[in-house]
C-alpha cells in the first residue's frame, strides 16, 4: 500500500527516488501528456458551461484521480515511490528545505524567473518545458512574489471546519468547503499557494512544476481531514445537475470513474499521518 | 467612467497608449499618447502599448476565436498573438498565464500577463494544450 508523506520528513535517498522517477518520466514523454491534459481542463472548465477539474465540486475527485494516474505512473518507473505532500501551512517560506538544491531547487532569477539550481532546471538538461503558454522552455519561479503569505493553519482550520461540502450554483461563485478550499471564495487556499509559486505554477500549465503534485497531494489530504472532522457531510451535489458531475457521474478524461468510487483516499493509498477521527474536535 | 479610467490608466502608464492602427513592428518603440475615442463601459476596445507590448481587446461579438469555449468573451491579443481568457461567474477575469489570480477587467488582466511574460511570445494555444 502507498504511504504519502510530507515532503519534509522524506529521507535524501526517498528525494533521490523521486526526482530520478521523475526525470525518467519526463524523458519519455509521459510526463508532459499531464501537462496538456491539465490544461485542456483549465481552458474548457467554466462557470456556465461544463466543469469537471476545476471550479466545481469534482474538483477533489478529479485531482484525486489525477494525482493517482500520476503517481502509478512514477510507480513504473520506480515501485518504491509516493506522491510526498506540501504542508505549506507549515513550510512556508523560500528557505524550506523542498526549495533546496538537493530536491526541487529554489526560486528563480529576477530577470527572467529561470530557477537556476536543483534537479529541475533547465541548464541541468533534465527538465525541458515543452507544454507551455509562451516560449520559454524553462522551469520558472517567483516564491513569494505573486503573494506574500502562503495560508495559515488557522485559515485552513476555518475552512476544515465548514460543514457543507460544496453549494450551489457549484462553480467559483459557491460557498462552502470545496470552493473555500479551491481558493475562488473567501481566505483563498489552493489558488493562493499557485500564486506565491509563481512562474508555470501560476499558469494553466502549472503541472510542469513538480512541486505542483505535492501542493495537490496536501490540498487531497486536506479533503480527507474534512471527510474525517464531518463525517456525516457527503459529496454533493447527488444527482440531476447540468454542467456538474454528480455524486454517481462519470468523470472526464476517464469517462469510467464517479465521485462517489474517489471518496475513500485508503482505497488507494494511506497518509503518514492519518486524519484525526471526528471525535478529537 | 471610462473616462477616468483612461486618465488613470495614461497615468499609470506614462504615455505608452498608442494610437488604433498602429503596426505590431511599431511596438517597443515609443509611441505617442492618445488615447482611442470614447467606448462603450464594459465593451471597450483597447489598444495600447504597456511596458513594450502591444495589447489590442476586441469585445465579443458571439463569434469563436481560437480555441474559445464561449462565444461573446473578448479577444485579447498581446503582440499580435492571442491570450486564452475566461470570465468568473462574479464578473472578474483569469488568463491562461494569470490562472489563479482573478482581475477586474480584461486591461488589467492582458496588463498582468505582459508583466509576466517578461517580453516572451505566446504560443498558440489549443484546446488540447500549449504545446508551442
Amino acid at each position: 500500500m502507498t504511504v504519502r508523506k510530507n515532503q519534509a520528513a522524506l529521507t535524501a535517498d526517498e528525494k533521490r527516488a523521486f526526482t530520478a522517477a521523475l526525470h525518467e518520466l519526463k524523458r519519455t514523454g509521459g510526463y508532459d501528456h499531464f501537462v496538456t491534459t491539465h490544461n485542456g481542463f483549465i481552458m474548457a472548465d467554466t462557470d456556465s458551461g461544463d466543469r469537471v477539474g476545476h471550479r466545481s465540486p469534482s474538483f477533489l475527485p478529479w485531482h484525486r484521480r489525477f494525482l493517482l494516474e500520476f503517481e502509478a505512473a512514477l510507480q513504473k518507473v520506480d515501485a518504491s515511490v509516493a506522491l510526498p505532500y506540501w504542508d505549506w501551512t507549515a513550510d512556508r517560506t523560500s528557505r524550506s528545505s523542498l526549495w533546496a538544491a538537493d530536491f526541487l531547487g529554489g526560486t528563480g532569477r529576477a530577470r527572467d524567473g529561470q530557477v537556476l539550481d536543483g534537479p529541475f532546471a533547465y541548464a541541468a538538461g533534465k527538465w525541458d518545458v515543452n507544454v507551455r503558454v509562451d516560449a520559454r522552455p524553462y522551469l520558472r519561479r517567483a516564491l513569494g512574489e505573486g503573494v506574500a503569505q502562503l495560508p495559515t493553519k488557522a485559515e485552513v482550520d476555518a475552512v476544515l471546519a465548514m460543514p457543507v461540502y460544496d453549494t450551489a450554483p457549484w462553480n467559483s461563485s459557491s460557498g462552502g468547503f470545496r470552493n473555500n478550499l479551491e481558493g475562488w471564495r473567501g481566505a483563498n487556499l489552493h489558488n493562493r499557494v499557485h500564486v506565491w509559486v509563481g512562474g508555470q505554477m501560476a499558469t494553466g500549465v502549472s503541472p510542469n512544476d513538480p512541486v505542483f503534485w505535492m501542493h495537490h497531494a496536501y490540498v487531497d489530504k486536506l479533503w480527507a481531514d474534512w471527510q474525517a472532522r464531518h463525517p456525516q457531510s457527503a459529496y454533493l451535489p447527488a444527482a440531476g445537475t447540468p454542467n456538474v458531475v454528480d455524486l454517481h457521474d462519470t468523470m472526464r478524461p476517464w469517462n469510467d470513474v464517479t465521485p462517489a468510487e474517489l471518496l475513500d483516499h485508503r482505497t488507494f493509498y494511506t497518509f503518514d499521518t492519518e486524519p484525526a477521527a471526528a471525535s478529537q474536535r | 467612467m471610462n473616462k477616468i479610467t483612461r486618465r488613470q490608466a495614461l497615468g499609470t502608464t506614462a504615455g505608452a497608449l498608442a494610437v488604433l492602427g498602429i503596426t505590431a513592428a511599431a511596438t517597443g518603440a515609443d509611441a505617442s499618447a492618445a488615447p482611442p475615442a470614447s467606448t462603450p463601459p464594459d465593451a471597450g476596445t483597447v489598444d495600447e502599448v504597456y511596458q513594450g507590448r502591444r495589447i489590442r481587446i476586441t469585445p465579443g461579438t458571439g463569434g469563436h476565436h481560437g480555441g474559445h469555449h464561449s462565444p461573446g468573451l473578448p479577444t485579447v491579443l498581446i503582440d499580435g498573438r492571442e491570450l486564452h481568457v475566461m470570465r468568473n461567474a462574479d464578473g472578474t477575469w483569469i488568463s491562461v498565464v494569470n490562472h489563479y489570480e482573478t482581475f477586474a477587467d480584461p486591461t488589467s488582466l492582458a496588463r498582468a500577463a505582459v508583466r509576466e511574460l517578461q517580453g516572451a511570445v505566446l504560443a498558440p494555444f489549443a484546446p488540447t494544450g500549449g504545446a508551442a
